[in-house]
């Protein structure tokens, strides 16, 4: 082994072992490795070492400050959780009391030794081990300043649904500009196609529409409707964001929103968003009347004009001349210092689940067809009726979880889909009375009034079956399933399998990512988990933030919710915007891969591979550099360098050849034992 | 100094191929400096001299040694300890000594796999089975060769060293940049660099002085060059799926084989401050792999037959790991 040299040979470093209650002191001896660390590692520059019973609460930062001051710490180790966890508790207390934050390190022995292992010997040993390692590395640590970027005042919201425009108001009404993009002609999302909202069965419209005519006048919120962003650049503080505004063929400026438009339009087309495929809407079209903004758009490929070359009826009856058959799409590049992400999800297509029949057996609704059917304002003038438009069922069965907790398309529970088809459920009975049933595997009704409106639905006669469904058909064996479609089920409550014929099928599909929930993620530079969802910062603590700083999320691209909790996290992120609007400037961790130009070749090996977008190229000299603002400190690129010429701070191959030095200069006494033995 | 008044300077072959010394002479008229500036007192392939004049010799009496080939036996061994006593620079010279080079890659085996490979090989005509022996019984007493060590190590793993001079052999332009540099010291017309550098290449990677030019780059496969029906004489070759290692490899030569259309297999050895050069070369092909799909890139990599002859061909003595295994178990 070689000898190891502390470079200046006087850092005095002191050791804190964390006991986290009994989550790290039931399987390590902290003890024991305090101790340890006091007498073995004096010769490494180990001044004092310590264990306490929780080190992040405030007495136990107090031990650190005032060792620093009294015992003159250049250094500091903390063997306690994840840095994830509280590196930025420690570093804190260390800048108190005068050291800078940067010479601290933290040493995990809870999730990394004590909560994976079961020999508390071993455990222990393990623990000081990578004690050592932290020891060694720290020498090596230098002091390092935080890099502050201004913040650009405005905020990027994308996505019109109710998520987003909670958050749009949020951060307007606090006098901030806000751009909201809407990839529809109109903001609204899914919660502008219900009704009803569980549990208290408010009109959707009458509290939605006053939030939509809110984002489009507010005087802060500049709406763009049809549109997309097709570039990011930037980091945070200073996005500069590219917008297409689809040509919508109609002159805002001249447009008043009269709606001639559309009743002269001679093209009728099934309207496979907004009505979900049950109703038509014209070639020139607005989704529905309360569309915010009232301006329509011409649907290209149905209009008559632009595929045949003749009608121009909606020019002819047009009052103000609005319509323009020549405007192209538009690009605006706007500057923003934050952006928002609430472009919500897209429903499960149950075509693929063949043995429910959707899409084979007419009378299979989707949940969002259901919900047009329902809707006063929908295809059917709130009617709940069969596919033929007229027949109004006499029993319908509502099958939950289609497409989630179900291991051949989601594992997880789409959160929404009992609550709405216990809403289905009363729907039925107050609009038809016909006979309901539902099927579950569970019953989740968890959140305010939510049990209490199950107790509602049963009340009210709904008949619950707790089974998985196996199979929707229409293939009749007794005389009494003629003409129906026959639900067969395992009824797992009383052990028996039933086939119960009903006039209409509600698949209550999963919440899905949006198809284009990876190209988004990837725009935007934030990441995506295995199912698609966008991945909050912490699951937990930091919830509407994304690794990415400068990046939120909102509502349901972060995971299946309900309208309270979209809303609430509208809020939330406007809320950690603000906060940094009003900083005025961020500091950013100064962990950051630099380039020595001298050492590049130009290669280009790395220039690809930055998930940050943080990596540039310059030609005229051939070197790579690497914005410093950008750089998240992930390492990828330093791992990439085949030349070296990239580095990390605090991952220097100083750094972690010293800590794998230190790990060395533990002798594994287990193993001993586990010799003799 | 010598009793004619010049500094005395001396090079030496260990586990090497001669190519080193080949090199030097390679520099042209610039070898007639070394004459007239240096008293040439020990160069076994160009001079006879014995050991004992060596041994003779006071300490440090020696200017300059250049030291080619890495220590495969105990008489190599010998040699370093001995004209490291003797010299005052003494300078790692060529990739052998450097990092091992490609009599390093036997590390990959043990003693008894390279003497099959060498005594009892289809290759090989030996019908009395004849073996190294280190030790023989003659009339005269016993006599030895010298022992054959397991490991190969380089010359700073045996002792220390100055300088060190990569390259397989080192270019001889920077051969003669570094004779002037010397000289130049001698004269008192230039300091010599901090101990330890390199010296006689540059500080950055072979793809510095290449001209092919340059795209970001994204691999979809590996080819051998001579499977390639046409090759595109301007653009990167690796870009083209040819496994070159420039990227990796300290500048210096000029980048002669990929200018010539051939790739760069590395023999200028690591860039500065890189601590193990094959590390660095498979995690940066790793980064430029083109797909997603673990199938895929397994498909990719068994593109690359002789991994070890990719990575390490003259790195493996000098890198992190040094040999295989069964080699240190010996």
């Amino acid at each position: 082994m070689t000898e190891h040299t502390n470079p200046e040979g006087k850092e005095r470093i002191g050791v804190y072992v964390c006991h986290c209650g009994t989550n790290i002191a039931g399987m390590v001896d902290v003890e024991d490795v305090a101790t340890w660390a006091a007498r073995e590692l004096a010769d490494r520059g180990v001044v004092i070492a310590r264990d306490y019973k929780f080190m992040c609460s405030s007495l136990g930062q107090e031990l650190i400050e005032q060792d620093i001051k009294e015992e003159g710490l250049t250094r500091v180790v903390v063997a306690a959780c994840s840095p994830h966890l509280h590196e930025a508790t420690f570093r804190k207390a260390c800048a108190n009391a005068g050291l800078n934050p940067y010479l601290c390190e933290l040493v995990s022995i809870r999730e990394q030794v004590s909560w994976v292992h079961t020999d508390k010997v071993a455990a222990t040993e393990k623990s000081k081990a990578v004690l050592s390692g932290g020891v060694e590395r720290v020498i090596h640590h230098e002091p390092l300043e935080p890099l502050h970027v201004p913040i650009h005042p405005a905020t990027l919201v994308v996505g019109g649904g109710i998520a987003g425009i909670q958050a749009a108001i949020e951060v307007a009404d606090a006098g901030y500009p806000v751009y909201l993009v809407e990839r529809e002609p109109s903001i609204g999302g899914h919660m502008s196609q219900f009704d009803k909202t569980f549990p208290t069965l408010d009109c959707s419209a009458c509290i939605l529409t006053p939030k939509m005519v809110t984002a489009g006048t507010h005087p802060h919120i500049k709406l763009f409707s049809y549109s997309e962003v097709t570039n990011v650049d930037g980091y945070v503080g200073n996005f500069t964001v590219t917008i297409r505004k689809k040509a919508r063929h109609v002159n805002e400026e001249l447009c008043t929103g009269c709606g001639i438009c559309q009743e002269k339009c001679p093209k009728k087309v099934i309207d496979d968003v907004y009505e979900a495929g049950l109703g038509y809407r014209k070639a020139v079209y607005t989704p529905f009347p309360q569309a915010v903004p009232k301006f329509p758009v011409i649907d290209v490929p149905n209009c008559i004009y632009f595929q045949k070359g003749t009608c121009k009826a909606c020019e002819k009856f047009c009052p103000t001349n609005a319509i323009d058959f020549q405007q192209e799409d538009e690009y605006v590049t706007v500057q923003v210092g934050n952006i928002i992400l609430a472009t919500g999800f897209d429903l499960f297509d149950p075509r693929v689940v063949s043995q429910y029949g959707y899409g084979r057996l007419a009378n299979v609704f989707t949940s969002l067809e259901f919900e047009r059917l329902t809707n006063a304002a929908g295809p059917t003038n709130g009617e709940i009726v069969l596919r033929d438009g007229v027949t109004k069922p006499t029993s319908v069965g509502i099958l939950h979880c289609v497409g989630s907790r179900d291991r051949n398309y989601n594992n997880y529970c789409s959160v929404i889909c009992c609550m709405q088809s216990l809403k289905f459920a009363h729907l039925v009975h107050e609009r038809t009375g016909a006979t309901v049933y539902n099927f579950y595997i569970d019953m989740r009704t968890a959140y305010k009034e939510y049990d209490e409106f199950y107790q509602r639905v049963l009340e009210e006669g709904t008949l619950f079956v707790r089974g998985k469904v196996a199979e929707v058909t229409d293939a009749a064996r007794l005389p009494q399933e003629e003409g129906k479609l026959i639900i067969q089920v395992e009824d797992t409550l009383a052990s028996v399998q039933r086939r119960i014929p009903v006039d209409m099928v509600v698949l209550s599909a999963a919440m899905v990512p949006r198809h284009d929930a990876h190209e988004v993620a990837q725009l935007f530079g934030i990441s995506c988990s295995s199912n698609g969802w966008f991945i909050e910062k912490h699951p937990k603590l930091d919830p509407v933030a994304t690794m990415t700083e400068g990046i939120f999320i909102a509502g349901c691209v972060q995971g299946p919710k309900d309208i309270p909790s979209s809303v609430a996290q509208g809020a939330a992120a406007s809320a950690r915007v603000l906060g940094r609007i009003q900083q005025g400037e961020i500091a950013l961790e100064p962990v950051r891969a630099t380039v020595d130009e001298s050492k590049c070749s130009g290669c280009r090996i790395c220039n690809n591979l930055c998930p940050y977008n943080a990596i540039l190229f310059h030609e005229d000299r051939m070197v790579t550099e690497i914005n410093p603002a950008l750089c998240q400190g992930c390492g990828t690129c330093v791992a990439a360098c085949p030349a070296g010429a990239i580095s990390g701070t605090c991952f220097s191959n100083e750094q972690i050849f010293a800590q794998i030095e230190g790990l060395m200069r533990v002798n594994f006494q287990h193993e001993k034992l586990a010799e003799m033995a | 100094m010598s009793a004619n008044g010049k500094p005395k300077f001396a090079m030496y072959w260990a586990a090497s191929c001669g190519g080193c010394e080949i090199a030097v002479l390679n520099t042209g008229e610039k070898i007639l400096d070394v004459d007239a500036n240096f008293d040439v007192v020990f160069w076994p392939v160009a001079m006879d001299a014995k050991y004992k004049d060596v041994e003779a010799m006071p300490d440090k009496s020696i200017l300059l040694t250049l030291f080619n080939g890495g220590i495969r036996n105990q008489e190599n061994e010998a040699m370093a300890h001995l004209l490291r006593r003797k010299s005052q620079i003494l300078v790692a010279f060529g990739s052998c000594a450097c990092e091992g080079c490609i009599p390093g890659l036997a590390n990959l085996s043990t003693t008894e796999q390279i003497f099959d490979a060498v005594y009892d090989s289809i290759t090989t005509d030996n019908p009395q089975n004849y073996r190294p022996q280190y030790q023989t019984k003659v009339p005269e007493g016993d006599i030895h060769i010298p022992k054959f060590y397991p490991v190969l190590r380089t010359l700073d793993q045996v002792i220390d060293v100055d300088y060190y001079m990569p390259g397989c052999p080192p270019e001889s332009h920077q051969i003669a940049e570094v004779i002037d540099l010397v000289i130049q010291v001698i004269h008192g017309q230039a300091s010599l660099p901090p101990a330890g550098s390199v010296i006689g290449a540059g500080n950055s990677t072979v793809c510095d002085e290449c001209p092919r030019q340059r795209n970001v780059k994204t691999i979809k496969g590996f080819q051998r060059i001579q499977d390639i029906a046409e090759l595109d004489p301007d653009l990167c070759l690796l870009e083209q799926g040819i496994p070159c290692n420039g990227p990796a490899t300290r500048s210096g030569c000029g980048a002669l084989c990929p200018q010539a259309g051939a790739q760069c297999i590395g023999c200028y050895g690591p860039a500065e401050g890189v601590v193990d050069y094959g590390a660095r070369l498979m995690s940066a092909f790793a980064s430029v792999i083109d797909s997603n799909d673990p199938a895929e890139i397994e498909q990719i990599l068994d593109q690359l037959p002789d991994p070890a002859g990719q990575f390490y061909r003259f790195n493996l003595a000098g890198s992190l790991l040094r040999a295989a295994k069964p080699v240190w178990k010996q």
